[in-house]
């Protein structure tokens, strides 16, 4: 077997590491060995490569490489759970930023009047899918990262202007392609960051997981793009796998938000408050509760559903709210905690803030499974959540949530919110179970509110 | 290149199907460590990185093929180890699994990594 053969037989294992890793995540018992079967497999590919023939700057290789774990490491190690989400955009986007570097590269490294046209069409596709993923994904991070305002940014005739860059860009592309012009490439990269930058802007924060998903999708098929202009099919094959499955994903968040995908990607999701919430608001007050008094309520209710959100992530809650909920269940309170898919900022990010917290498996009850459960409840405990139990999901057509499944807190005996301002969750709606009457308020920070409910109920 | 066009396009979209097909069914709690798992995955453009800067001629080439290589090694390493903390997390919460010892083991596998 020549070496050849032997480097492309391992690129092949590679693959299939990357199928079973994908397979393997998609089933809680066996995620973590999908993972580091999928890493295994990528150690094997980059392995091979080191063997490829002509492979010249071996040192420079190295020293790239050596730079980037050196980063890589002590970033993706240190950094707190809540902030997982910008990580994963932050990944994403230097994979995109890559995909364009090498796409390009190739470009200038290959005489051009002996590249095929289709090679030159997947250069182009490379250099515009990876920058705008790179672009976008670094938007997405500074959103997330509060280094700018999580609201949608909006700006008169925002469509038009956009879809004029888009075109442009298409135009500039085609022109590289009669043309085989560099100086135009680079011009097509310069807009394709302009473009992804702008994508993202209208984009609310709450929407941005669904976003990153996309991007994700994006990188891959960039990495697909490059496989084809440099003959690799390990990089097509694992490019594509990407790219598919992070559509198909993408597809899934949003309809686990009740939503389309375009309704989220042009809508400016939560820019304005709405009118009817807006108006309601005026003549309505809260009831703004005292620790003591939420402190027995609880100590003396029967049931008890915690229903947790961002906030509850954000202030790094889970620990006491364990410690709360475990006094309750000491006094014989039955509790459990209520989680809707889409809480926090990603998919599943409550179950692990509460796992690591060590809650109890019993006690997290998926959206489905707690709601019939509500209307038997004395409390519904809200940490830091809103639009997910916002009952305008359910009666108000008008509502930019209008559809979205929520968990029933408003069917509780009591609620209770624990928040930090009355300002609006990510959507930017009213929400209307804060006026309600049985409804009871606790300002402040997560975290110290649920301490002071600690010790309330232990004094009770 | 004396693999066709149409070759390569045959396994493009072969791997298309097959990549619908493998999470067509995940549930939503790994939604995010699946996007986070996937976005390692594309990582390989490593591999692609590798090989321009290794078969780079000129300096301009040299310099792009360097910045692809460190972007790309963050991408990869730092996919694959979110995704794993990530999924730490999830570890010994099945139902009926022995919480304490999970937690032993936990503790165990920390401690020499930090």
């Amino acid at each position: 077997m020549s070496r050849g053969t032997v480097i492309d037989l391992c690129y092949l294992v590679a693959v299939i590491g990357f199928i079973l890793a994908l397979k393997g995540l998609s089933s809680p018992k066996r995620a973590r060995a999908g993972n580091l079967v999928g890493a295994a497999g990528m150690l094997l590919a980059i392995g091979a490569t080191f063997a490829q023939p002509n492979l010249a700057h071996l040192a420079l290789i190295v020293v790239a490489m050596v730079i980037g774990v050196a980063v890589a490491v002590p970033v993706a190690r240190l950094v707190k759970m809540t902030a997982m989400p910008q990580m994963v955009a932050i990944f994403n986007g230097v994979g995109g930023g890559a995909a364009a570097l090498v796409s390009i590269t190739e470009f200038i490294g290959t005489d051009t009047k002996t590249l095929a046209t289709y090679k030159v069409l997947e250069v182009l596709f490379g250099v515009l899918v990876g920058t705008v993923s790179f672009a976008g994904s670094a938007v997405a991070f500074a959103k997330l990262q509060e280094l700018m305002t999580g609201r949608p940014i909006t700006y008169p005739a925002q469509q038009v202007i956009n879809a004029v860059v888009g075109l442009v860009v298409v135009a500039l592309a085609l022109a590289v392609l009669v043309t085989a012009s560099t100086t135009l490439l680079w011009v097509l990269l310069a807009l394709s960051l302009v473009l992804g930058v702008i994508f993202v802007l209208p984009i609310g924060g709450a929407d941005v997981p669904v976003l990153i998903s996309l991007l994700n999708a994006f990188t891959g098929l960039a990495v697909a793009a490059s496989g084809f202009t440099l003959d690799s099919n390990l990089l097509i094959v694992a490019g594509t796998l990407v790219g598919a499955s992070g559509i198909i994903l993408t597809r899934l968040m949003s309809k686990a938000m009740g939503r389309s995908l375009p309704n989220i990607l042009f809508s400016a999701f939560g820019s304005v408050v709405t009118a009817s919430g807006a108006t309601e608001k005026a003549g309505q007050s809260v009831h703004t509760g005292t620790v003591d008094d939420v402190g027995v309520l609880l100590a003396y209710a029967r049931k008890v559903v915690i229903i947790p959100g961002y906030g509850l992530a954000v202030a790094q809650a889970q620990h006491v709210a364990r410690e709360l909920a475990d006094s309750l269940a000491a006094r014989g309170v039955e509790v459990f905690y209520a989680i809707h898919p889409v809480a926090g900022r990603m998919p599943g990010h409550m179950n692990v803030l509460l796992a690591e917290a060590n809650v109890p498996y019993e006690q997290l009850k998926e959206m489905d499974e707690a709601n019939p459960e509500l209307s038997t409840a004395d409390v519904a405990l809200v940490v830091g959540a809103n639009d997910t139990v916002n009952p305008a999901a359910i009666d108000t057509p008008g509502s930019p949530i209008y559809g979205m499944p929520i968990i029933h807190a408003d069917q509780a005996q009591h609620v209770v919110f624990l928040k930090r301002s009355m300002r609006p969750g990510f959507a930017g709606i009213e929400n209307e179970l804060l006026y309600n009457d049985k409804t009871v308020l606790l300002f402040g920070d997560a975290k110290d509110t649920l301490q002071k409910l600690v010790a309330a109920v232990a004094e009770s | 290149m004396t693999t066709g066009v149409v070759e390569y396009l045959t396994v493009f979209v072969l791997a298309a199907f097959v990549g619908i097909e493998v999470v067509s069914k995940v549930p939503s709690i790994l939604h995010t460590p699946l996007m986070s798992g996937s976005n390692a995955i594309h990582g390989v453009i490593l591999v692609g990185a590798m090989l321009v800067l290794g078969h780079a001629h000129t300096g301009a080439e040299e310099v792009l093929g360097f910045i692809a290589v460190i972007l790309a090694t963050l991408n990869v390493v730092g996919g694959f180890v979110v995704t794993d903390r990530m999924l730490e997390m999830f570890k010994g919460k099945a139902p009926g699994r022995d919480r304490p010892s999970s937690g032993e083991e936990k503790k165990q596998q920390d401690g020499p990594a930090a």
